[in-house]
């Protein structure tokens, strides 16, 4: 893996699954990453689930809610903006969210 | 405190209404309880009878039972009534010789069939139609009939008339009055209705008198009008009006009315106040209630009067509607504009043959009554303004206009009925009631139904109830928005037929055409399923894996801690020792956890993403393929081992079951769905508490339909009996698709039936006489689904670019570390985060 000014390269655009999540595993942190199709857009926030303690997210359904964008737990539902990692169905629930890039056919994550 | 011994003439529905309200009052401890009951059967549905010849049996229609009885300490004798009562011993004597004291007494002895006494009238083969007995004894000379005739065209005559279409006969109905019901319709209205029933194929005689039954020519019996006519008739069942059942009352000189009738007080009280009548026997204010709703509103008086309570009785609408042959009829209130001063409002389309008439007061201010005959939609609105006195729109006759579409709706807003407004008659169920069952926590109509079994007898209020629901929910600020969220403004009734019409076959296309977002958790599954039900593609395509639950994506199922179960399918059940060593083999091989299944296959545990492909790779190989445990689909065809091996087995019931699941096998639905197949009565299969399940009889197969399990269990409904094979199949997939274009979404089939409109009736209509000409067409989209069937697991293993989803990371070849067994009963288990935490300081102990 390459690293440069801290962004660090995790897998290539054709790994991603449109729409849908996939895993990566970066300093033993494990990193969800959704790709959206249409806007071309990757996101990363953490893999684990903090209501199953399981780690889990880059296996969610994701979608739209007015304007923020999510992942459906697979586990109990709970939504988490892609964004900011904010729990949507709890305000006091947050978990990490790393900027993320598609550069030169490589996805990047900013940790 | 000794009990009250309390002594029950008589269990049929009103008798039963009564010991319902004593369990339920909670009083039944201080009461000695002892029922007579005169026939063999307890109590049983007699509003329902002519279901018995379209289907139903006496189980179906009975209400009270053996178990439920004992349970609340009761003591019922069957077959067994009261001859004779010793008022003032407080004693009775029944036909056994037994003798009884009471402390209180309860006559719900019912009524009889009125039987003109025409000469002739107690020849073989007259008969009448009031208890399954009588019902049993009209099939059995049905069978050496062709022509039947009823007597009497009110509403149980032409009950009885449908019992004999149902039965194969060329059916008469003859009437002494001018016209059909004569008490409900006016000469419109019966002219209407006879019209309508006529193009059913049953020929009606006005205004016969009847003077002599001897033998006929051609037939058994040949009848002789008054007229000079006669008409030929092998078969005659009397239905000309009941009669109270008051000889007790007489014998022990209670005070009777002079056309009979016990009479009674508010409280339902006779002349002696240690005896009470409720129901059919009863005679309050001079009137006789030949109804069921009063009777159950008498058998509550009676409880409460019993029970130290102070409800009166004061009387009951007489109000009714229902459905004659698939005719729709009611009347209500003052239907005959007796009232001085009543005005007509008359609508008469001859072409739909609809005919509805208004009576409202000479002011124009208030309904009356109200006839409607082939279309009785306003049933409930209209009930409601006549019992609540409502004022009338400025226009009255908006409310029986057809709705053209063209002006707001006319109906009579819920929001106007008083809070002790009736909606349901047959179980006094107020809107009162209703609120009270929102706000103790039901949020659906199902739960509504359930709670406060509105709409659950006749099942002539339910428009009404689901209007009340829904305003209700509305007020109490719970969307009743039917949108399936926030990307589509359709319900998934809507999405299903825009995708089968304009044969939309991706997500992206569906949400570019009649969307907005990016979809979500709900809409996204949704529409997931019905591309599926529509089309079978396979499910991991680029286009359709964004669409899929976990499960879905990985074809498994997932657990707590993010590890899956496999469970490959056993068609039937039926395993060959070399597979279930297979299975035996993978287990030991990936350290699984084992479970037999309540579907009758095997379920493995604990399997990490990466090993799916390896597990199935060896079942595949062993000729196993996946059983959709996953999915909403098809689950399991449970049976029981059948007439191959069972002493008592009737058919095949394990063959049968493999061709089910075979057939249905990948089809997905709203929500999973089981079946059973049973190879005799014994229902070793449990097959009655399945989505489908089927039950060998002599004949053929008995099918049942929209049972199930789980949180809220409810018995499969009978739909038909002794189907060949064939007819057996077609009538299954067109149910499932019926069911798959109409529920929504995760509705399972039982609570689909409960909310659908007719019921088992409406849907016997649309599969068995296709009465929406789908047939045909839901057949061959089932058609489509079993001949495009795949082996989901099969199709991955054979994908490169599938198996990369099956990593658990992207960049690395490790596992994910936070899963973690320990060991219990010689398997395995996920380790609880105590565990987890000692374990991972020590990660010796680590089994897998």
């Amino acid at each position: 893996m390459t690293t440069e000014n801290n962004w660090t390269a995790v897998c290539g655009q054709n790994d991603l699954i449109s729409d849908s999540g996939i895993c990566a595993l970066v300093n033993d942190t494990q990193i969800a990453l959704f790709y959206l199709k249409k806007e071309q857009a990757v996101y990363a926030i953490a893999n684990h689930d903090p209501f199953s303690e399981a780690n889990v997210l880059s296996r969610g359904l994701i979608g739209s809610k007015g304007d923020d964008l999510f992942v459906a737990s697979p586990v109990y539902k709970q939504h988490f903006c892609l964004k900011t990692g904010r729990c949507l169905d709890d305000e006091n629930t947050r978990i990490q969210a790393w900027p993320a890039r598609i550069e030169n056919g490589l996805v990047e994550v900013l940790i | 405190m000794s009990k009250t011994k309390l002594v029950i003439a008589g269990n049929g529905m009103v008798g039963h209404q009564f010991l319902q309200s004593l369990a339920d009052s909670g009083q039944l401890d201080s009461f000695d309880v002892t029922v007579f009951c005169e026939e063999s059967r307890l109590a049983y549905d007699r509003v329902h009878l002519s279901a018995y010849f379209s289907g139903a049996t006496a189980e179906d229609l009975a209400m009270g039972d053996a178990e439920t009885y004992r349970s609340w300490g009761l003591t019922v004798l069957t077959g067994e009534t009261i001859t004779e009562i010793d008022r003032e011993y407080q004693s009775v004597t029944t036909d056994k010789g037994r003798e009884l004291c009471y402390d209180k007494l309860v006559l719900a002895t019912g009524s009889y069939p009125f039987v003109p006494p025409v000469p002739g009238h107690d020849r073989p083969q007259c008969l009448v139609y009031r208890t399954i007995d009588d019902l049993d004894a009209i099939a059995e000379v049905a069978k050496k009939s062709k022509i039947g005739t009823v007597v009497g065209g009110g509403l149980l005559g032409l009950e009885a008339a449908k019992a004999l279409t149902d039965l194969g006969l060329e059916t008469h109905v003859v009437e002494f009055a001018p016209r059909l019901m004569a008490v409900q319709l006016d000469n419109g209205g019966g002219g209407m209705l006879r019209q309508k029933i006529e193009a059913l194929g049953v020929s009606v005689h006005t205004q016969k008198n009847t003077q002599l039954i001897d033998d006929g020519e051609q037939c058994f019996h040949k009848m002789n009008f008054a007229d000079g006519e006669v008409l030929e008739t092998d078969l005659i069942l009397f239905s000309a009006g009941i009669r109270p059942r008051d000889e007790l009352a007489r014998q022990s000189e209670l005070e009777v009315g002079e056309r009979g009738g016990i009479v009674i007080n508010n409280y339902c009280q006779t002349s002696d106040p240690a005896i009470y009548a409720i129901g059919e026997c009863a005679l309050w204010n001079k009137q006789i209630f030949g109804l069921v709703a009063p009777g159950n509103q008498m058998a509550k008086v009676a409880v409460s009067h019993l029970t130290g309570g102070s409800d009166n009785f004061t009387g009951a609408d007489m109000s009714t509607k229902l459905k004659l042959m698939g005719v729709d009829v009611a009347s209500i209130g003052d239907a005959h504009g007796q009232t001085p001063g009543a005005r007509n409002y008359t609508f008469v389309d001859e072409r739909e043959e609809i005919y509805k008439k208004l009576v409202v007061s000479e002011d124009g201010k208030i309904l009356l009554g109200a006839i409607l005959v082939g279309d009785a939609e306003q049933y409930g609105t209209l009930l409601q303004y006549m019992l609540n006195g409502i004022h009338l729109p400025e226009y009255p006759d908006t409310l029986i206009l057809p709705d053209r579409g063209d002006d707001k709706q006319t109906g009579l807003g819920v929001a106007a009925l008083p809070e002790t407004a009736q909606i349901c008659s047959c179980h006094d169920v107020s809107k009162g009631d209703v609120r009270a069952a929102l706000d103790s926590g039901c949020c659906t109509l199902g739960d509504v139904k359930g709670a406060t079994k509105a709409a659950t007898g006749c099942g002539g209020c339910s428009a009404l109830l689901t209007d009340l629901v829904n305003h209700e929910l509305e007020e109490m600020g719970i969307e009743v928005n039917r949108d399936l969220c926030e990307h589509f403004p359709y319900t998934r009734q809507d999405l299903y037929n825009l995708i089968r019409i304009e044969e939309i076959r991706s997500f992206d296309e569906l949400l570019e055409k009649h969307g907005r977002g990016h979809g979500c958790e709900i809409c996204r599954p949704a529409a997931g399923s019905i591309l599926a039900s529509c089309w079978n593609d396979y499910i991991l395509t680029e286009n359709n894996v964004s669409l899929q639950d976990t499960n879905d994506t990985f074809m498994a199922n997932m657990q707590k801690d993010g590890t899956y179960s496999v469970v490959p399918r056993v068609a039937g059940g039926e395993i060959t020792a070399d597979k279930l060593i297979v299975l035996g083999q993978v287990a030991k091989k990936y350290n699984l956890y084992s479970k037999i299944t309540g579907g009758q296959r095997v379920d493995l545990f604990g399997a990490r993403l990466e090993q799916l492909p390896g597990i199935w790779e060896e079942l595949i190989e062993a000729g196993f393929e996946t059983g959709h445990a996953y999915g909403k689909s098809l689950r399991t065809v449970k049976s029981c081992v059948g007439s191959t091996w069972c002493r008592f087995g009737v058919d095949d019931s394990v063959g049968l079951a493999i061709d089910l699941e075979n057939r249905y096998k990948g089809l997905r639905a709203p929500h999973k769905i089981k079946f059973a197949v049973s190879g005799c009565t014994r229902e070793c299969a449990e097959a009655q508490s399945k989505d489908i399940g089927v039950i060998a009889t002599e004949n053929g197969w008995n099918l049942y339909v929209c049972g199930n399990g789980g949180m809220k269990p409810r018995h499969g409904d009978l739909f038909a009996t002794d189907l060949d094979r064939d007819t057996l199949i077609s009538y299954i997939d067109r149910i499932l698709m019926f069911y798959i274009k109409t529920a929504d979404r995760l509705q399972r089939t039982s609570v689909w039936m409960e909310n659908m409109e007719g019921g088992l009736d409406y849907l016997r209509q649309v599969v068995i006489n296709d009465s929406l000409t789908l047939g045909e067409e839901l057949e061959q989209q089932m058609a489509h689904v079993v001949s495009t069937y795949q082996c989901e697991w099969k199709t991955t293993l054979e994908s490169p670019e599938a198996l990369k989803r099956f990593r658990p990371f992207v960049n690395s070849d490790a596992s994910d570390s936070n899963i973690v067994f320990v060991e219990e009963r010689q398997q395995i288990r996920p380790a609880t985060p105590e565990e987890k935490a000692e374990i991972q300081a020590e990660p010796i102990k680590l089994v897998s």
